[in-house]
């Protein structure tokens, strides 16, 4: 019989080495970015700008950028895949599968976002956050293929992971948007037309409006990992809710997007305030999932490790 | 009408001025409620609330891991200490995030329910006049028609309803606005929060959760006697406990055995159950996942392992003591730990600690250990101690645990006799004479955790409300749009289209480019190309 979790983990690195490629293109696409024609600035304030769609616009080095993201994207799925097959069951069960499965989720999530805006200038950042993290998991998590747990086997188990996977990586670009929005401020503050990769990317106000669409998407599918968390917590241990300290900070991370969102709405928070917010919100995301898997003891202890 | 909003809401628009209070207690009354209800309080709490739960995560807690906290306790008695007295092992029931969350309560509910009274009024309100100067709109279009004012009228009238706006004429204009329903999910959404806040009030009051260990071949009944612990909320009577009783018949785990790992991975734990209530029995199977509901409680499978049955007899052959014991597991391979005490028909009063092993071998050493989480090869070993057991005292005790202070070891430890050794159905002698042991049968245990939580259903009702009022706020947009017609010579005419966001609308542009293509696709009227 074909070993599929080894066939899995060749495919990995496989992908891996193909982001490095993609990785490199977008650095250097946005090295040399600076020779191309600024995008006019939208004054503070205003409305959302139009921002570019299509990336009808792009430089020869982010078009390899983005093949080589869509190329490497397909080896990765068909590694999760294979992941899946091997354990006969869905490939997000530890550390290691939740890893892969939630960095196949953050590029899914930046392709499918390229149909709708120009953001070709984060993939940089995500083929670089992705690299990384593919890298960690596969190093340090690496767990063989065993059966689960039966509190584990659960369709709620599926629904839930899955779901707070997809949160995730919609949070991951928001927060992205986020940083780039704040660096934007400060430049567009300092009024620094020196700065000329900065003006070839879009100004702060069309980054905030879209890193808050972002966020607020994940927000629901958070708040769904919530509900459906505390089904399966129900059906398992027999309570919704117990504190358990993934549950903590499941709430934590909740309440910090909606936070955000008030922020958005509250006067002297909208832009760069809210900005932080969104950025510690996807920080603690971040955190939920290295340490507080690794070091805090708890129900959820599902790590694999 | 807009939405009532804090005076410090902030959407993008440019600041209004913003009224002073007026002095005097009533108007600092209203000062600070103001100031409870505003976004900025409603934000601060929020993040307080947040940040006072991360202590909830790194200290262990009395609700979730009490052994956790006895071990804090143990190991660091003086911080111990300190962070007791700060209500840091009961974060979640303290007093400073008890005080957080209810700001947050009053807050939420004093910022919604104004809110709700004015949603009302808008509801049945028309939209507001048409402005004198569209022009100035950033999202504008002018177009020129042919037709009578009349007809033009009708046709803006029909192209503003079939696009969802709610339609008032203003003359020669029509006003439109529609969304309303985002303002209904976003109160919708917050009223769900207090729905949730209420329940999760109210069941910790209502609620009771029992624990029982039960041996295949044994019958609980549903009463406080029969449970071994029992958490009852604070309004909790025994009426609440439905009369029933569930029978364990069997209970089946399966095993995977991992050849790499050499770890034996459990893959289903299956209890055979019978439930019987007035109405007559019923067979159920309780799984991992799969609590059995009935009438209003749950009964979940948490735990098992294996209850050797033990028989001692008394130097003179007399059975003393004969019953199924449930040893509780250690490890994945179930090397299981467990304690008989035997006060009465003896010489002197017994106490064993005994460790069983369902598949035993020997290590190097001679200790015992078991490799496999299924009875292959089961061996029960046995400490024994005489003296006095404490039992008459009135202290309660623990019957998992042996307090061997006062007593005396007989063998195992230190004494130099070997501990006890028995295969299944083997009897062996305690030394000195004081009887004899036999490991007469194996049986298995589960644990069963029965919970009720009468406000369970209101919860999951709230949470779905809490999702639907989200997903409809994201994907509603309030708008507003206007067009006027300005009729001009030869049944020409001109029309000004407008719209107005209110609130994030990153489709505006492509709102107004459709009600323009709409209009024009009418059959009352002509739009000139
Ligand atoms: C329990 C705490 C609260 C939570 C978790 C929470 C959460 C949220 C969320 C997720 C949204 C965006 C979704 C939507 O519009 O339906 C929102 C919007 C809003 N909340 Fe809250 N909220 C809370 C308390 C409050 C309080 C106390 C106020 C009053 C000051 C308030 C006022 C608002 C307003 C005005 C909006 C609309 C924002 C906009 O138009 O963009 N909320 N809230």
């Amino acid at each position: 019989m074909l070993d599929f979790a080894y066939l899995s983990l060749v495919g990995v690195y496989s992908a891996m080495a193909v982001y490095t490629v993609a990785f490199l293109a977008f650095t250097w696409d946005l090295a040399t970015r600076s020779a191309k024609k600024p995008v006019p600035v939208m004054a503070g304030g205003g409305r959302e700008a139009e921002a570019p769609a299509a990336p009808a616009t792009w430089g020869p080095f982010q078009r390899i950028g983005l093949t080589l993201s869509v190329l490497a994207w397909i080896v990765h799925l068909l590694a999760t895949i294979g992941r899946g097959i091997a354990g006969n069951r869905v490939p997000w069960a530890n550390m290691f599968e939740f890893g892969l499965t939630s960095t196949l989720l953050i590029v899914a999530v930046f392709l499918g976002t390229l149909f709708w805006k120009d953001l070709g200038y984060l993939g940089a950042y995500v083929t670089g956050f992705v690299l990384l993290a593919l890298g960690v998991v596969t190093v340090n998590f690496y767990v063989d293929v065993v059966p689960l747990p039966p509190a584990l086997q659960s369709g709620w188990l599926v629904i839930h992971v899955f779901v707070a996977s997809t949160a995730t990586a919609f949070f991951a670009l928001g927060a992205a948007l986020s940083v780039l929005q704040l660096v934007r401020a400060r430049f567009e503050a300092r009024q620094m037309a020196k700065a000329r990769i900065m003006n070839t990317l879009p100004g702060s106000s069309v980054m905030e409006s879209l890193a808050y669409r972002l966020n607020v998407v994940g927000f629901v599918l958070w708040s769904f990992t919530l509900i459906a968390g505390a089904i399966w917590a129900e059906r398992a241990w027999g309570r919704y809710w117990g504190w358990d300290v993934k549950e903590v900070w499941t709430v934590i991370i909740w309440v910090l997007f909606a936070g955000y969102i008030h922020a958005r709405a509250t006067r002297g928070w909208r832009g760069s305030r809210a900005a932080w917010l969104g950025i510690i919100g996807f920080g603690a995301v971040l955190f939920n999932y290295t340490v507080v898997n690794i070091a805090f003891t708890g129900l959820h202890s599902y790590s694999g490790l | 009408m807009e939405p009532l909003r804090p005076s410090d809401y902030d959407d993008g628009a440019p600041e209004r001025p913003i009224q002073q209070p007026s002095l005097g207690w009533v108007g600092f009354g209203r000062f600070m409620w103001r100031q409870l209800t505003s976004m900025r309080t409603a934000l601060v709490l929020l993040l307080l609330l947040a940040l006072a739960s991360i202590p909830g995560s790194l200290v262990p807690q009395r609700s979730s891991d009490p052994n956790g906290v006895v071990q804090f306790r143990r190991d660091d008695p003086e911080l111990f200490e300190i962070l007791d007295a700060l209500q840091l092992f009961d974060t979640f029931t303290s007093v400073w995030f008890s005080a957080i969350y209810l700001l947050l309560f009053i807050s939420l509910v004093g910022c919604i329910l104004p809110r709700t009274s004015h949603h009302l009024k808008a509801l049945t309100s028309p939209p507001p006049d048409t402005p004198a100067r569209l022009e100035r709109f950033e999202h504008y279009r002018k177009e020129t028609a042919e037709g009578t004012p009349e007809e033009l009228l009708d046709a803006a009238k029909e192209t503003l309803t079939s696009h969802g706006y709610r339609v008032k004429v203003d003359g020669t204009s029509v006003s439109g606005e529609r969304g309303y329903l985002r303002e209904t999910a976003n109160l919708v959404f917050h009223f769900a929060l207090v729905g949730i806040l209420v329940g999760l009030a109210v069941g910790t009051g209502f609620k009771y959760q029992g624990q029982r260990v039960l041996v295949e071949g044994q019958t609980f009944t549903n009463q406080l006697t029969s449970y071994d612990s029992f958490n009852p909320g604070r309004f909790f009577s025994d009426a609440s406990l439905e009369p029933y009783s569930l029978t364990l018949n069997s209970f089946t785990p399966t095993y995977q055995f991992d050849l790499t790992s050499g770890f034996a991975n459990p893959l289903d734990f299956v209890a055979d159950v019978t439930l019987r209530d007035a109405e007559g029995a019923q067979d159920l199977e309780l799984r991992v996942n799969e609590p059995i509901d009935y009438a209003g409680t749950s009964v979940y499978l948490l735990g098992n392992g294996f209850a050797p049955w033990i028989t001692v007899y008394s130097p003179s052959g007399d059975v003393v003591f004969s019953q199924p014991v449930a040893f509780l597991p250690q490890d994945s391979n179930l090397t299981s730990l467990g304690v008989v005490k035997i006060p009465d028909g003896l010489p002197e009063q017994l106490g064993m600690i005994g460790f069983f092993y369902p598949s035993a071998v020997a290590l190097e050493t001679g200790a015992l250990t078991s490799v496999y989480p299924e009875p292959d090869q089961p061996v029960l070993t046995l400490n024994v101690f005489r003296g006095d057991l404490g039992l008459d005292e009135g202290i309660p005790r623990n019957v998992y645990s042996l307090d061997t202070d006062e007593l005396t070891q007989v063998t195992g430890g230190d004494t130099g006799v070997d501990s006890l050794v028995m295969g299944l159905g083997e009897r062996a002698e305690i030394p000195g004479g004081l009887g004899s042991v036999e490991f007469t049968e194996l049986r298995r245990f589960v644990s069963v955790d029965v919970h009720r939580d009468p406000t369970q259903l209101p919860v999951a009702i709230s949470a779905v409300f809490i999702m639907a009022g989200l997903i409809m706020t994201l994907f509603v947009t309030r708008r507003r749009a206007w067009i006027k017609i300005t009729p001009g010579k030869k049944g020409q005419a001109t029309l000004e289209f407008a719209v107005l966001a209110r609130g994030e609308d990153p489709g505006l542009r492509r709102g107004l480019d459709d009600l323009v293509e709409a209009f024009s696709q009418s059959t009352k009227s002509r739009l000139n190309p």
